[in-house]
Order: C-alpha cells, then structure tokens, then sequence
C-alpha cells in the first residue's frame, strides 16, 4: 500500500519538490526531473525583456508536472494575489506558492502579508501553498485560511544551511493539520532526510541540486533520501538514551 | 500612438491586437502571461482585444524560480 501525499485533493508522486532557479542550463531540469522522480516544479513569473530572446522555462517542465508558480517578487498581498491570478490565467493550474519579501538580506518571509494573500486565494480556489517563517500561530491561522500545505523555512533561501529552524519546525508538524513542507535552505540530501523523520510530509529543494557540481546525480541523491526519510518516519525510530544499552547478550561470555 | 508596455512608452501603430503586438516583438503568443490595464488576459482571448492609445500591458513569461 503506497503512502501518498495528498495536496489540495490530487496525490502527488513524490514527497521531494523541485525549484527551477539558478541552473546553468534549463536544459538539465527535465533530467534532473527525471533523476529525482519530482513531480511539483516551481516557476517564477517576470516581466518578457523585450530586447533579447529569452527561453520559456515551462518548455523543459515535462507534461506529467504539477507546474507551482511562485509569487516571488511580491513585497505585500495584492502583489502576491495579482501574481497569482495572472499565472492562473496563462492555464497551467492552479497552484500556487506565496512567497512575499521585503528583508533583502536574509530573504525572511512576511507572514502577516502572507496570511492575508492566503486568505484571498484560498476563497479564489486556488491551491495554495505559502512560504513562511515558521511561526505556530501563523501556520495555524494558514491552514484555517484554507492553505493546503504550509511551508516553513529551514534556513535562509539559498544558503545551504540546513534545518536551523527545526525545533519550530517539529512544534508545527505536531500541532498543524494540513501537511508541513520544508521549503529553504536544504543544502544535503542528508538534511532533506532529517526533515522526513521528523514527519516533514514534503520538502522543497532548489540551490542545493542546481549549484551541486553534477546537478542530476544530486537530483537522484535528494529523491532517495527523501523516500529513505520518510520510510524511517513511518518506521518509527527508536528511542534515543542517556547511556549504553547492549547489542549483544550479556551473559555466556568465553571467558575463564 | 503610444501605450505602456512592461512600464515603458512604446509607439505602435493603430488597430494592434495584443496578439499582433506580441508577435511584433517575436514573442510565442503562447509562452508569455499578459496583463491588459490591470486585467489577466487569457490567452484565448489574445487576439480578439485591441490596443488603445494609453493602455498598460504587462507581457510576462515564466522563468526558473524556487
């Protein structure tokens, strides 16, 4: 019996989410796709530089993705919302992460704003997955909006640091009831692992595969240790101790 | 005359479709996302609108993000 992951109402096949930024090549996306089993793709929406040709990004999506445009660029709701709505309109679903900034040095996320384009959307009927700082009451507060996932941050985006946030994350994974995807700041497959045990139901990768010195092999890398962490969590691991306790028997030892 | 293209002034001629102004620039119709004065356009409805003097068009394409 498979476990699947289930966001707004359709299963998705794999638990590891990719981003599309910062590859050397857009053509490495549909193998890195490939290599790592991902389903959900995230895009960007920008301004067409009408000077110089440009290559389309959705070109290397392959069909069978779940395109999740991003709202990045937004600094407040309506800009978030007015990005959504024209993604939605160019008809490649609708799903979307929110994702709005004003700290350009950390890239931190503004829930407040957040929470409000969450609201709107949610009432629009698209699927919503916001991009957050993992905070309890927000996250909450999301999921009542209507969002169908939450997705706290582990580290900044694109530093590489792993789960710094995680004793915040495993508090919102306990006490939310939509599903938790960590989204930022995954830098291993390791990490990405860790999330999972911890009961993540997805996470979401981008600098760590696309600036990895070979790209595809760390796509495979992510997609195994994101299904290894997951078949861990619902292992269920075994307690930790203060102290040893014993591999192997402690009586019938060969000795005089 | 003259309209607001990606927050520029541009000229065009006369009884431009959004389609034709899209194409003008050898852009594919159908990879981009337009929004016409604040409105999501969609793509069906590319051809069918015509370009007046001062509208504001965003043309947008989808890029790489996270």
């Amino acid at each position: 019996m498979k476990d699947m992951l289930k966001i707004g109402g359709q299963e998705v096949n794999s638990r590891l989410f990719l981003g599309t930024g910062k590859f050397s090549s857009n053509k490495l996306i549909p193998e890195v796709v490939k290599a790592s089993g991902a389903q959900v793709v995230t895009v960007a929406l920008r301004r067409v530089d009408l000077e110089y040709e440009e290559e389309n990004i959705a070109a290397y999506v392959p069909k069978d993705c779940i395109l999740m445009p991003n709202t990045s660029g937004a600094r407040n709701a309506l800009e978030a919302v007015r990005i959504a709505r024209l993604a939605r309109a160019a008809g490649c679903g609708n799903w979307v992460k929110i994702e709005v900034i004003t700290d350009n040095r950390y890239l931190l996320p503004d829930n407040y704003e957040t929470l409000k384009a969450t609201e709107i959307l949610a009432g629009e009927g698209f699927v919503v997955l916001p991009y957050m700082s993992p905070d309890l009451m927000t996250a909450k507060k999301l999921a009542e909006a209507g969002a169908a996932a939450v997705m706290p941050l582990g580290a900044p985006i694109g530093s590489n640091r792993g789960l710094k946030t995680r004793e915040l994350v495993r508090i919102l994974i306990e006490e939310v009831s939509v599903p938790i995807i960590v989204d930022a700041g995954i830098g291993r497959p390791s990490e990405a692992a860790e999330a999972m045990e911890m009961g993540a139901a997805a996470v979401l990768v981008n600098t760590a595969i696309a600036t990895a010195g070979d790209p595809v092999i760390m796509g495979r890398a992510f997609g195994l240790a994101v299904e290894a962490g997951r078949i861990a969590y619902l292992a269920e691991p075994g307690q930790t101790a203060e102290y040893a306790r014993a591999s192997s028997p402690l009586t019938g030892f060969l000795r005089e | 005359m003259i309209v607001h293209v990606n927050g520029k002034p541009v000229n065009v001629p006369e009884k431009l479709t959004i389609e034709g102004l899209i194409r003008q620039r050898d852009l594919d119709p159908d990879t981009v996302v337009v929004e016409y004065n604040l409105a999501m356009v969609k793509r069906s409805d590319l051809a069918g609108i015509v370009i007046k003097e001062n509208d504001r068009l965003e043309i947008l394409r989808f890029v790489g993000g996270g």
